[in-house]
């Protein structure tokens, strides 16, 4: 059994240590809103954050979620209501919207560590999340909505 | 608005023009059917009462649900199909829903096909007269049911937002307050239509319908979907195109715990577990012995040499005016080209997945589904059911980019022979891995263009003469009937039907047979004729000594959009003004799906990598339903095709695929993205495509800049420096 803290809510899961996180939140927790995308890290559409920082669940093993606070999509507010959110509606971001709960997390976290992201900022933190439709525009101007700074 | 795939020719506007009109009769017809689909509509309240035809439904809460024909992957169909019902409907924009409509041709034909599916940039063009009819018919009957209600003419009544008011008393009733009356009347046989002058959605910007749910986590992929006691499935596919299973041994992957069956099809063998670890454990650990007597074995390499020589031949001719051969027989300084072409993978971001549930006498299947009936057929086909005992859920598409209009059905047929392979015991879902996605085939097929040219004495092209060689796309699919005398006409699109004014043209046609599968990819054709015909139009303009600008404005007298997407591009990207030191402008205009763009690329090379700074685009696609998602569509194009432009190449090495993920198949990171500018056309046409035509001139505008720069031609993509 593993010790989870999944958007503040403990769970147990019965698992093997070494069984990717991303595949424990979607199918053992049916916690779906975070994206199987290549299983390597290279996409960003599995991002969560973990204390805080944000990692590709694809490729972290469950057993180095335990103990931390864990945080997916379904946890960044109860209600969209969290600022990366709004500005992602308000700048009408996502197309097929497959990569963007990972593009959300990856940039809630970029504010977290520096709120007045520059675009040199927020190219290199979500230059590892793909977005196959192109938003990159959008999310870009987003960021900086969120951020409280013109776009 | 349709991201992908069906070629769209003007014969084929012909016919749809004629199909309309049944379509209309057929597709209001009353429907007591539920709604199924991918939109989780989690804010109604009650269950519609006002049905009125197939594409509307209408609670007493006042919530109004429309079922939209065409897959949403991203292109904003949900939200336009949905404009275009509640303009005429005069609904509030906040209590429209959409849900995808089941399979069933004869209400949901793509009235541009005459079946049911999603492509070629045809979602709005085919049903903007059907949706707004959609509308406006509940529309009369709210407005008859407020008038008997009132005891007065309907025709004093009027409409906004969502209620029906008499102006001489100022009373008020709301859709959802007469919807169960409206449901009681006669639906009329004809009804007006709005002067678009009076338009308040058409043309103003709706607000996507799908944004909560693709910024909460919460709207439902494929990916997402489950049924009690579902299994998911992963298969080990062949290592060559044309390899099979010999014989396996699953002794070590049903030892992996979580692992329920092992099953072989006839696309491998599939390891069905409780999840997908498991399974993907489970088939990592088979060991399976192939039959590569019928393997594919050549190399990219080869493919391409063995284009090379026949591009030396004559071939099927495709178009032919006035007499090329003759012309540059005796014109000086002849200008000659190849442009080569790889496959490219379309690597959306939702690996392919799909799920069924097979029982005795139906098949249940929920994915992306972009195809209702080729797939209904290909599955009737495979299980012996009838096509209407096979339903077809439609969930949204973690983008497709024709991918999932699958000529063949590919994906779903194995998801369907892993389903009977366990005798529908539990339902499946099938799952590719990223891998699996991309070395599966289905690419857009790697060409090559030969063109020679020249220009007379006042520097005008005199003749052109155009070689494509590469593998059809129609052929032995569901479309092969739109082969006409040996010419698949996603083969030469674009570059047969070229708007400039040339006295000499000729276009030929070698039609390769290769194992690999090949399909549609954002924008078919176009994404290999516009860069050929753009990219050999700068050389010719260079040969002449013009602008290119100049160059192409001499040639489109008679092609007006083109000219007017090409003066605004030019004009709004500054062309001819200075540049920063190191960059350069490029330019190329392209029509596709009936919709025209031109584009300018700031270009300029830093430390031997290609930099795009800017892109100017500008279109024409008639009437603009949504402004908004115009721009959306025109980035997102421009970002598919510079990802190929720059990057994208699938490989085979000895027939083996070299890609396998992100790493080895590059594509467009937001550090690569440049500005983008769009300007719209303003236009009374009737609306046409914006998913796919916004891709084909990147990649040549692009490439010209980099003429521009180096004075040295691109004649391959990805481009190498």
């Amino acid at each position: 059994m593993i010790d989870l803290l999944i958007n503040g809510t403990s769970r147990k899961v019965d698992v093997a240590p070494e069984m990717p996180l991303l595949w424990v939140l979607r199918d053992e927790l049916g916690l779906t809103g975070t994206k199987y995308g290549c299983g390597m890290a290279l996409c960003g559409a599995c991002t969560v954050h973990l204390d805080g920082v944000a990692v590709r669940s694809c490729s972290t093993p469950v057993s180095a979620a335990a103990g931390k606070k864990l945080t997916t999509i379904e946890g960044l507010s109860a209600d969209g209501s969290h600022p990366v959110q709004k500005a992602w509606v308000a700048h009408q971001v996502p197309q097929c919207g497959y990569c963007q709960s990972g593009q959300i997390m990856q940039a809630a976290s970029l504010l977290a560590k520096t709120p007045k992201p520059t675009d040199e900022d927020i190219d290199s933190a979500m230059a590892g999340n793909v977005c196959r439709c192109g938003t990159y525009l959008r999310v870009r101007a987003a960021i900086h909505t969120a951020a409280g700074q013109e776009a | 608005m349709t991201t992908t795939a069906m070629p769209v020719t003007r014969r084929d506007f012909v016919k749809a023009g004629a199909v309309a009109g049944a379509g209309l009769t057929i597709g209001f017809t009353l429907t007591g059917c539920g709604p199924r689909g991918a939109e989780a509509v989690a804010d109604v309240s009650t269950p519609p009462v006002f049905l009125p035809n197939a594409f509307v439904r209408i609670g007493e809460d006042g919530h109004v649900l429309v079922l939209a024909k065409h897959l949403e992957m991203g292109q904003g169909s949900y939200t336009g199909l949905a404009t275009l019902v509640a303009e005429e409907l005069d609904a509030d924009w906040s209590k429209v829903r959409v849900e995808g409509a089941p399979a069933d041709v004869s209400k949901y034909a793509n009235l541009a096909f005459g079946v049911q599916g999603t492509g070629g940039s045809t979602a709005m063009a085919n049903s903007y007269e059907q949706m707004r009819m959609a509308g406006a018919t509940a529309r009369a009957m709210l407005v008859a049911a407020a008038a008997a209600e009132w005891k007065v003419d309907a025709a004093g009544l009027t409409t906004e937002n969502g209620v029906v008011t008499n102006p001489a008393n100022g009373k008020r009733a709301t859709y959802g307050s007469l919807a169960a009356k409206a449901a009681t009347l006669p639906v009329p046989e004809k009804v007006a239509l709005k002067d678009p002058a009076n338009f308040r959605l058409i043309g103003k910007t709706a607000p996507r319908v799908d944004m909560k749910s693709k910024s909460t986590g919460t709207a439902m992929f494929t990916q997402d979907f489950t049924l009690p006691g579902m299994l998911t499935a992963v298969v080990a596919h062949p290592p060559r195109f044309g390899a099979k299973v010999k014989s396996f041994d699953s002794t070590a992957a049903t030892a992996v715990p979580g692992v329920q069956d092992v099953v072989q099809i006839p696309n491998g063998v599939a390891v069905l577990a409780t999840g997908f670890y498991a399974a993907k454990k489970g088939r990592d650990a088979l060991i399976i012995e192939w039959d590569e007597s019928g393997s594919f074995t050549r190399s990219s390499s080869d493919i391409m040499a063995d284009y090379r020589v026949r591009a030396g031949k004559r071939g099927t001719v495709a178009k032919h005016e006035g007499n090329a051969e003759r012309v540059l027989a005796g014109a000086k300084g002849v200008v000659s080209a190849s442009y080569e072409f790889p496959f490219l993978a379309h690597a959306t971001m939702e690996p392919l997945n799909c799920v069924v549930k097979l029982g005795s006498d139906s098949c249940e299947i929920w994915n992306g589904e972009q195809f209702q009936t080729p797939d209904q057929g290909a599955v009737a086909q495979v299980t012996g059911l009838k096509p209407e005992q096979i339903s077809l859920n439609m969930l949204f598409a973690g983008g497709s980019f024709g991918r999932r209009a699958s000529p063949t059905a590919d994906y779903v047929i194995e998801a369907v022979t892993i389903a009977q392979a366990i005798k529908g015991r539990v339902p499946v879902k099938l799952v590719w891995t990223r891998e699996d996605d991309m070395r599966a085939g289905y690419y857009r097929p790697a060409y090559l263009h030969s063109i020679r040219g020249a220009v007379d004495a006042n520097g005008a092209p005199s003749a052109w003469h155009h070689r494509v060689v590469g593998q059809s796309i129609m052929t032995g699919s569901a479309f092969a009937g739109m082969i006409q005398n040996g010419i698949d006409p996603t083969s030469v699109e674009g570059a047969s039907d070229m708007p400039y004014t040339i006295p000499n043209q000729q276009v030929e046609l070698h039609t390769t047979t290769l194992p690999v599968p090949v399909q549609w990819w954002r924008s078919v054709g176009h994404t290999h004729t516009a860069f050929a015909v753009e990219c050999f139009l700068d050389e010719l303009a260079a040969a002449a000594g013009k602008d290119p600008v100049d160059f192409r404005r001499a040639l489109l007298t008679t092609s007006p959009r083109h000219l007017g997407v090409l003066n605004v591009a030019a004009e709004k990207a500054g062309w001819g003004t200075p540049l920063p030191a190191g960059r350069a402008r490029g330019v190329a205009v392209h029509q596709s799906f009936g919709s025209f763009v031109a584009e300018v690329a700031e270009v300029s090379i830093e430390g031997g990598k290609v930099k795009v700074h800017r892109v100017v685009c500008a279109v024409d696609c008639g009437v603009a339903i949504n402004p908004e998602n115009i721009r959306a569509q025109m980035e997102s194009g421009i970002a598919y095709g510079l990802s190929a432009a720059l990057h994208g190449a699938i490989t085979l090495k000895d027939g083996k695929v070299e890609q396998s993920n992100f790493d080895g198949y590059q594509v467009l990171r937001i550090n690569e993205m440049p500005v983008v500018e769009v300007h719209i056309v303003p236009s009374t046409e009737k609306p046409t495509g914006v998913g796919e035509p916004g891709t084909p001139p990147i990649a040549p505008a692009v490439a010209n800049a980099i003429f521009t720069l180096t004075g040295k031609p691109v004649r391959a993509l990805p481009i190498g420096l």
